[in-house]
């Protein structure tokens, strides 16, 4: 008999977890007792802020496939999650959250520090459930597990209340296989197989949108085989970028609000429309009335209710993409759409033209946040991930890191959380020391969790943190200016001095405000061995085009 | 819009309802009846839903409620493919009691099931509309009180949730 607190420990060594993200407190401090005994079989990473937990934990899933891991108190400790798990749940990131609860004795007293974190993070979670006995420990952490990682992952949590942490149980670790109400893959339907051959066979402009679902389901080298057979062209989503090589001589690059032009504009142009592991949110699609109506419609996605939710299709492939893609990759017949391929050069040109020559070379004035991507790629390693926060910033980085391998993209898509970027890199950074972990990061949303630059010091996680600072909540800035006659209603921020605080945490440190020192800065950066911190200043009224305007639809991308 | 009836079969697992309603909160349709009862499975709930929502709603909503972990299955239905009740209590005073009361009692066939020396409580069962018309008749009788259940149904087409839970899981 063991009790509850180390059951709980055991149970996430039995998962592998290599990583606990965490934050100590009296509901929990049972379990923090029993993790003082296996520091030698898992690690914990005590951060700044629950929210940087939760963060973190999302960073390193998204990076490693594996389930992140959070532990915190009940109440504060708890309510402090809520932002990570809407985050992870609408991203599709597996997490196992274990929040402390009040005694069960003392549930639904107003005890101190008990909130109804059930109830709080139902609409949050994929699953969630409350523990109130030693016995249901492990069997609630082994579903939990397996139920935030399998189907469509995202995030799950168990609130365990004290008494079961201190009372004594049995420990026989039982992996949970199945679930008999969930039943999250299907077998790919042959007849739909078959249809949807048909149509990419007899298309003239098929076109492909891959998204995140891909990297979820380890479907890359399905989803390159597919498009070296059929010649497709293939743009990314937000969340998709990585998935595939930007090399790839199908690519033709990023979906959405901003985007690249032909991608956007070339939707509703194409025939056949195949959408893999996305989910046609409206960032995408711009006007759902405006969008693709001319086209027919293919879907190949897991989630059921995903399928037919904003774009009607004519043929549903629901299932896993790793197993519908290779199905359909040798249902289709081989081919190539040199025509319809030169259609996407030409647009990618005049996009070249009248955006991206002076977003990445800039001469004169102050310096783009364009031309420091432009850089990073040129000293970056192969597979470095790029974390970024949320802002004009996040969607720069996006539109000119150069994307070559998988599970290299992190960042809050769905919900576009503020200050998720230094966390999530930490994450990231911990699952391997060795990768290069970037974190783009705007002066607003780094100061959302500035914190966590004590985590990162601690753990000694050798973080690269590139702040571009416009001293501006920026892509509010950029909508104030366009769409409400540049009254600039409190987007403008009095900035502390970035550097002393990066230094006060130990980091290597250094600001640029010159074109001519950016170069050797950001090859001094991805040199350095240990966590660095560069702040660029950067131009303070840039806009970040192209952009669909809200409301518009994905052929009014404009390109100023 | 049209009514239409969910039939949801799930674990019995705390807070499954909540999980269940707030897919209709979130999306701000509203929940015209709910009914929970046991099934025809051990240990297998079956909750009863009625809304009024167009056929894309329903197809949606319908998938979101599967989506749940907890929930095993989910089915809607048009009022024309389910068999479907509700049952009606009317509380009416003894004092003054009208003699036309116990007609409209034998034309709707109801039943008196409780008399107390001041009151007397009507029960009638059917659908929305023949319960209603009832309340309608009753109010000039000094009606006290008046509930209505949610609707319980059984669908008329052919499934089995037995024949689901068979199924082996697909792993792929
Ligand atoms: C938590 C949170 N609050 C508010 C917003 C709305 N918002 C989106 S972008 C943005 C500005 C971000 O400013 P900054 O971090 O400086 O990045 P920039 O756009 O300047 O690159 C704001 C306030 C948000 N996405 N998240
Ligand atoms: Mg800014």
């Amino acid at each position: 008999m063991i009790r509850g607190a180390d059951i709980v420990v055991r149970s996430l060594i039995a998962e592998n977890a290599e990583y606990i993200f965490g934050y100590p407190g009296g509901a929990i401090m049972p379990v923090y007792d029993a993790l003082y005994d296996y520091s030698d079989q898992i690690k914990h990473v005590l951060t700044r802020h629950e929210q940087g937990a939760i963060h973190a934990a999302q960073g390193y899933a998204r990076v490693s496939g594996n389930a992140g891991v959070v532990l915190v108190t009940s109440g504060p400790g708890a309510t402090n999650l809520i932002t990570g798990l809407a985050d992870a749940l609408i991203d599709s990131t597996p997490l196992v959250c274990i929040t402390g609860q009040v005694a069960a004795h003392l549930l639904g007293s107003d005890a101190f520090q008990e909130t109804d974190v059930v109830g709080l993070s139902m609409p949050g979670t994929k699953w969630n459930i409350q523990v109130r006995r030693v016995a249901d420990i492990a069997p609630a952490i082994a579903k939990a597990f397996h139920i935030a990682k399998t189907g469509r992952p995202g995030p799950v949590l168990v609130d365990i209340t004290k008494n079961a942490q201190v009372e004594f149980g049995e420990f026989n670790y039982v992996h949970c296989e199945s679930v008999r109400s969930y039943k999250p893959y299907v077998r790919i339907d042959e007849q739909a197989v078959i249809d949807a051959a048909s149509l990419i066979n007899s298309a003239q402009r098929p076109y492909v949108l891959f998204g995140q679902g891909v990297v979820l389901a380890n479907a890359e080298a399905e989803l390159k085989a597919f498009l070296d057979k059929t010649g497709i062209p293939a743009a990314s989503t937000l969340l998709g970028s990585g998935a595939l090589s930007q090399c790839h001589p199908s690519y033709v690059g990023k979906l959405g609000m901003h985007g690249n032009y032909a991608p956007n504009l070339l939707t509703n142009q194409c025939d056949v429309l195949i959408a893999v592991g996305m989910r046609f949110d409206d960032r995408v699609t711009g006007d759902l009335k405006r969008y693709a109506k001319q086209a027919k419609v293919i879907h190949l996605e897991l989630d059921p209710s995903e399928i037919d939710k904003n774009v009607k299709t004519t043929v549903a492939l629901q299932g896993d993409c790793k197993a519908s893609l290779s199905l359909l990759t040798k249902a289709v017949k081989a081919n190539e759409h040199p025509e319809w391929m030169s259609r996407f050069r030409e647009l990618e040109n005049e996009e070249k033209k009248a955006v991206i020559a002076n977003d990445l070379h800039g001469t004169h004035g102050g310096l783009h946040m364009g031309e420091v991507i432009h850089l990073i790629n040129q000293f970056k390693e192969q597979d470095a991930v790029l974390v970024t926060d949320v802002g004009q910033h996040q969607m720069i980085a996006w539109r000119y890191f150069d994307y070559k391998t998988t599970r290299t993209q992190v960042t809050s898509g769905g919900l576009g959380t503020m200050g998720f970027a230094l966390p999530a890199a930490l994450g990231a950074q911990l699952h391997n020391y060795n990768r290069q972990v970037i974190c783009v990061v705007g002066d607003g949303g780094i100061q959302m969790t500035i914190q966590e630059l004590g985590t990162i010091m601690q753990t000694k996680a050798p973080v690269k943190v590139v702040l571009l600072n416009n001293n501006y909540l920026g892509m509010v800035r950029q909508w104030q200016q366009l769409f409400f006659d540049k009254r600039y209603s409190f987007t403008e921020l009095e900035n502390p001095d970035f550097i002393k605080i990066a230094e006060a945490y130990s980091f290597r440190a250094r600001k640029v405000t010159e074109r001519d020192d950016l170069e050797s800065a950001v090859a001094e950066m991805l040199l350095h061995q240990g966590p660095y911190f560069l702040e660029v200043v950067v131009e303070k009224e840039d806009n970040v085009f192209p952009m669909i305007a809200t409301g518009c639809s994905v052929e009014e991308v404009r390109l100023s | 819009m049209n009514r239409y009836t969910i039939l949801v079969y799930t674990e019995n697992f705390i807070g499954i309802l909540n999980r269940i309603t707030i897919i209709f909160t979130r999306r701000g349709i509203n929940i015209d009846a709910l009914t929970a009862s046991e099934s025809r499975l051990d240990g297998i709930h079956k909750i009863t839903i009625e809304a009024t929502v167009t056929e894309e709603q329903i197809v949606q909503l319908t998938k979101q409620i599967e989506k749940v972990v907890d929930v095993i299955k989910a089915y809607y239905f048009k009022d024309d493919e389910v068999v479907y009740q509700e049952i009606a209590l009317y509380k009416v005073p003894t004092e003054n009691l009208d003699p036309g009361l116990e007609k409209v009692i034998r034309q709707f066939n109801a039943h008196i099931i409780a008399a107390e020396k001041e009151f007397v409580v009507i029960e009638f069962t059917g659908h929305k509309e023949d319960t209603q018309a009832l309340l309608e008749i009753l109010k000039p009788f000094n009606l006290l009180e008046f509930s209505r259940s949610g609707r319980v149904a059984i669908a008329k087409p052919k499934f089995s949730v037995q024949e689901y839970l068979n199924n082996q899981t697909y792993n792929h």
